[in-house]
C-alpha cells in the first residue's frame, strides 16, 4: 500500500508524462508538416521564382504572378475586412449590453466564422462574378475580406472585454464622452490582441484555396488588373500539384513553402514589434 | 447634527434612495456634506456606502437598471435632474477608484487626458498643468524624468497617486475616493493620507474606507451607514469617542462587522 505522499507523486509524473507525450505528439506532425515542405520546396527556390511567370508545362518558369496576386488580394481583403471587423467588434462590446441586435450579430458571427470558406466562394460567385460575367481579383479581394471579419469581430470584442470595466469608469468619471473612453482608452488598451486577431486572420487567409477558385480563379500571365481573373499562390499550388508535370509539382512545393514562411515570418515579426511596444 | 448647521454645505442629500433594478440599496438617506472638508463613509460590505459616492457624479447611469430618487444638490442645483449635464458635473466631481486605473498611455497623457476634454491649452501651458497635478498628489519628484513612460510602469501607490493627479488636473471641487488605499502598503497609504489632509484645503473631499483608523486619521465628519440607511453622521472625534447610536458603537469597537 502506497502512502498518500507517494501515490500523490505518481499521479503528478503520470499527469506529466501524459502531456509530455500528448506535446510531443503534436509537434511531431507539426514538425513533419515543415520537414517536408523544407525538403521538396527548398531546392526549388530561386531568384527565378521570383522574377518569372508561371510557365506552361515543360519549360522553366516562377511564381511572380501568382505571389503578386496573392499579396494584392490579402492586403485588400485585410484592409477591407479589417475595419469593418474591428467596429462590429467594437459595438458588440462596448454598446452589445441591451437589445436584441447584438446577440443576434454574435449568433451569425459565430456561424460565419465556422463556415466552410468555399461557400464564402460560392457565394461571392453568385452575387458577383455570375453579375459581371468573369473572374476578377476584386471578387477574390472580397471574398477573402468575408473570411477575415468574422474573426476580427471575435477577437476585437474578445480582447475588449478583457478590459477592466474600471478603466471606462475611470475615464467616464473625468467627463470624457463615451466615443473617446473607446477610442482613447479601451481600443488602445487591446490593441496588441486586436493586432493578433487580424494577424491570424491574414495567416488564414492566405492559403485558401476555395474562395479563390470561384471568385478570383487563376492567370497565366502577368496582370495587375482587379478587374480581371487573378493568379494567386493557393490555386497555383493546387493546379500545378495536381499536374502530372514534375517541374510544375516542384513549383507547388516552392509555393507552399513561401506561404508558410510568410505567415511565420509575419508573427514572427508582431511578436518582437509588439514586446518591444510592451516594454517601453 | 447642531454643529453641521454653522458649516456651508457644498452637497446636500434630500431623501435619496438607490435601487439596482429591484433591489433598495440606499433608504432615504438624508444629509449636509461640508464645503472643503474631509467627510469619511465607514459601515461593513454591502450598506451602501461605495453606491453612495457613486451617486454624486451619477457613474449609476452607465448601467442601465440601476437609477436613483431624490434630491442631491450641488451648490443649490440638483444634479439627479434629467438636464444636468453629465460631463459637466463630472468636471466638477471627479473620483478614484479602490484599485488604481491608468490609462495605458504615458504619465504625461494620463494627466493631460482629463485636461484635453476642457480646455485648449499650448504645450507649455500643458506641461505646467501637468507638473502642477504631479506636484499637488506629491509624485512629481519621482516621475520628473520618465514622464514618457507608460503610466503602468510605476508601482502600486504611485498609480495611485497618478490617479489622484489626474482627477485633481481638471480642477474640480469635490474628490470622491471610493477605498482609495485599499489595494496599497502600509507607507504608500501613509503618503495618500497626507495628501488627502493637503488637498482639504481646496476641495471637498468624500472618502469611502473600510479602515476605521483611517477614518478617523483623515476625516473631519464621519457617516455610518448600515443596510442601505445613514444611523449616525457627525464629527469624527465625536462620533469615534461618543457615537450617539448603539449600532455605531458596536461597529467602531468591533463587536460587529
Amino acid at each position: 500500500m502506497l502512502s498518500r505522499y507517494s501515490r500523490r507523486r505518481l499521479v503528478n509524473s503520470i499527469n506529466l508524462i501524459a502531456s509530455l507525450l500528448a506535446m510531443a505528439f503534436g509537434l511531431f506532425w507539426l514538425g513533419w508538416i515543415l520537414l517536408t515542405l523544407i525538403s521538396h520546396g527548398l531546392g526549388s527556390i530561386n531568384t527565378a521564382m521570383f522574377t518569372q511567370m508561371t510557365p506552361p508545362p515543360g519549360s522553366s518558369g516562377g511564381l511572380l504572378n501568382a505571389i503578386f496576386g496573392s499579396l494584392m488580394m490579402t492586403v485588400l481583403g485585410t484592409a477591407i475586412g479589417t475595419p469593418i471587423g474591428i467596429l462590429a467588434g467594437t459595438y458588440l462590446a462596448e454598446f452589445g449590453s441591451r437589445g436584441i441586435l447584438a446577440p443576434a450579430t454574435r449568433f451569425i458571427n459565430d456561424i460565419l466564422l465556422s463556415a466552410p470558406s468555399i461557400v464564402i466562394g460560392l457565394f461571392i460567385y453568385a452575387i458577383y462574378v455570375s453579375k459581371i460575367g468573369h473572374f476578377s481579383g476584386w471578387a477574390g479581394a472580397l471574398a477573402l475580406a468575408l473570411l477575415v471579419i468574422p474573426v476580427v469581430v471575435r477577437t476585437t470584442e474578445n480582447m475588449l472585454r478583457l478590459v477592466p470595466n474600471t478603466l471606462r469608469e475611470a475615464a467616464v468619471a473625468l467627463g470624457s464622452p463615451q466615443w473617446k473612453v473607446i477610442t482613447l482608452v479601451t481600443l488602445r488598451a487591446s490593441k496588441a490582441g486586436i493586432m493578433t486577431g487580424v494577424l491570424l486572420a491574414i495567416a488564414r487567409i492566405s492559403g485558401e484555396t476555395a474562395p479563390l477558385l470561384f471568385t478570383s480563379l487563376n492567370n497565366q500571365f502577368w496582370s495587375a488588373d482587379m478587374n480581371q481573373p487573378m493568379a494567386n499562390l493557393p490555386v497555383v499550388i493546387f493546379q500545378f500539384a495536381m499536374s502530372p508535370y514534375e517541374d510544375w509539382q516542384k513549383l507547388a512545393w516552392a509555393g507552399a513553402l513561401l506561404i508558410t514562411a510568410a505567415v511565420l515570418g509575419l508573427n514572427i515579426l508582431a511578436r518582437i514589434f509588439f514586446r518591444q511596444k510592451s516594454l517601453s | 447634527m447642531s454643529s453641521k448647521q454653522t458649516e456651508i454645505s457644498k452637497l446636500s442629500i434630500r431623501d435619496l434612495s438607490f435601487y439596482y433594478g429591484s433591489y433598495h440599496a440606499l433608504k432615504s438617506v438624508n444629509m449636509e456634506i461640508p464645503d472643503k472638508k474631509v467627510t469619511a463613509f465607514i459601515g461593513p460590505s454591502g450598506c451602501g456606502k461605495s453606491t453612495l459616492l457613486r451617486t454624486f457624479n451619477r457613474m449609476y447611469a452607465l448601467y442601465p437598471n440601476q437609477h436613483a430618487t431624490g434630491e442631491i444638490l450641488l451648490d443649490g442645483k440638483n444634479i439627479l435632474d434629467a438636464h444636468q449635464d453629465l460631463n459637466m458635473l463630472r468636471a466638477k466631481i471627479g473620483m478614484v477608484f479602490q484599485k488604481p486605473t491608468p490609462f495605458p498611455m504615458s504619465i504625461f497623457d494620463n494627466i493631460a487626458f482629463g485636461v484635453k476634454l476642457y480646455e485648449k491649452l499650448n504645450r507649455r501651458e500643458m506641461e505646467e498643468r501637468v507638473e502642477w497635478a504631479l506636484r499637488q498628489a506629491a509624485l512629481w519628484d519621482e516621475v520628473k524624468d520618465v514622464l514618457n513612460r507608460s503610466g503602468n510602469s510605476l508601482s502600486g501607490g504611485q498609480q495611485q497617486r497618478l490617479c489622484i493627479a489626474r482627477g485633481i488636473a481638471v480642477k474640480p471641487e469635490v474628490l470622491l475616493l471610493d477605498e482609495p488605499c485599499s489595494a496599497l502598503d502600509p507607507i504608500s497609504t501613509a503618503r495618500i493620507e497626507e495628501l488627502i489632509f493637503e488637498l482639504k484645503a481646496d476641495y471637498t473631499i468624500l472618502i469611502v474606507t473600510h479602515n476605521m483608523q483611517q477614518a478617523a486619521r483623515v476625516s473631519d465628519y464621519t457617516a455610518y451607514m448600515y443596510l442601505g440607511e445613514l444611523i449616525e453622521f457627525g464629527d469624527t472625534d465625536t462620533l469615534f469617542t461618543t457615537p450617539r447610536a448603539k449600532a455605531t458603537e458596536d461597529y467602531i469597537t468591533g463587536k460587529f462587522g
